[in-house]
């Protein structure tokens, strides 16, 4: 009914937030340590990861809505704000597919961002190694 | 049908970031937007067989043309913001220089 809403909202505060890191890194110059920077994925790349995901998810789903005539382009724009019942139905499909969704996309980029760590560590080690046999 | 056929887009998109990217052409944004799609209506399709049982995987005929034809619109316009988003940062130049010929024309 309106389950894309959450992830959306998800979307919204992910994006300020990655603004925000982008313009601290961008006004912050400060002596980092030169092995730390090749090891580990700045947290700020990885945010917009999450951000595509949910972006992306988000507005195909939209889509899938509007082609069930869930969504419409005038007011309210959701149908099922037509009558309380369907109010009720939407806010907790919101609250139950909705949430679960939005848990399982951050899930999701928790696991590739762990993966992608691993990989940059591993790889770093085995340069470090190929170096030193060299 | 719909999850079916974002998942194998996203397999797609995927094996061509893997093998073509060079981080040139977006491919990563395809990627996560199909992934990110996917996952969604994998979530949705787990609750709907919560509330329909085994009878959600003998879907109508009607039911599964309409879902194979919403499938492959998403695709679709998945690779449509792609193409905006990739034409929008024009990492060839391609856009610039031919703005450029039409205004020395």
């Amino acid at each position: 009914m309106a389950c894309f809403l959450v992830p959306t909202a998800e979307a919204v505060v992910v994006t300020i937030v990655s603004k925000v890191l982008d313009h601290k890194d961008a006004s912050k110059t400060q002596e980092v340590d030169a092995s730390k920077i090749s090891e580990k994925i700045p947290f700020a790349r990885k945010l917009k990861w999450l951000n595509g995901m949910l972006w992306g998810g988000s507005a195909l789903l939209a889509f899938e809505h509007v082609w069930h005539g869930e969504v419409t382009p005038w007011f309210p724009f959701l149908t099922a704000m037509g009558s309380e019942a369907d109010a009720m139905e939407m806010f907790h499909e919101m609250a139950t597919a909705g949430v679960m969704m939005a848990v399982l996309v951050t899930a999701v980029w928790g696991i590739m961002c762990v993966a992608a760590d691993i990989i940059m560590k591993k790889a770093a080690k085995k340069e470090l190694a190929g170096g030193k046999a060299s | 049908m719909t999850l079916l056929i974002t998942v194998f887009a996203a397999i797609a998109a995927t094996l061509a970031w893997y093998f073509k990217n060079n981080g040139k052409y977006c491919l990563g944004t395809l990627c996560l937007m199909y992934w990110g799609a996917s996952i969604m209506w994998f979530v949705d399709a787990i609750f709907e067989y919560a509330e329909a049982g085994a009878e959600f995987f003998e879907p109508a005929g009607k039911d599964m043309l309409n879902d194979a034809f919403l499938g492959i619109s998403v695709v679709a316009l998945g690779l449509i913001i792609w193409l905006v988003v990739l034409i929008v940062k024009d990492p060839d130049g391609r856009l610039k220089s031919l703005l450029k010929s039409q205004k020395a024309v």
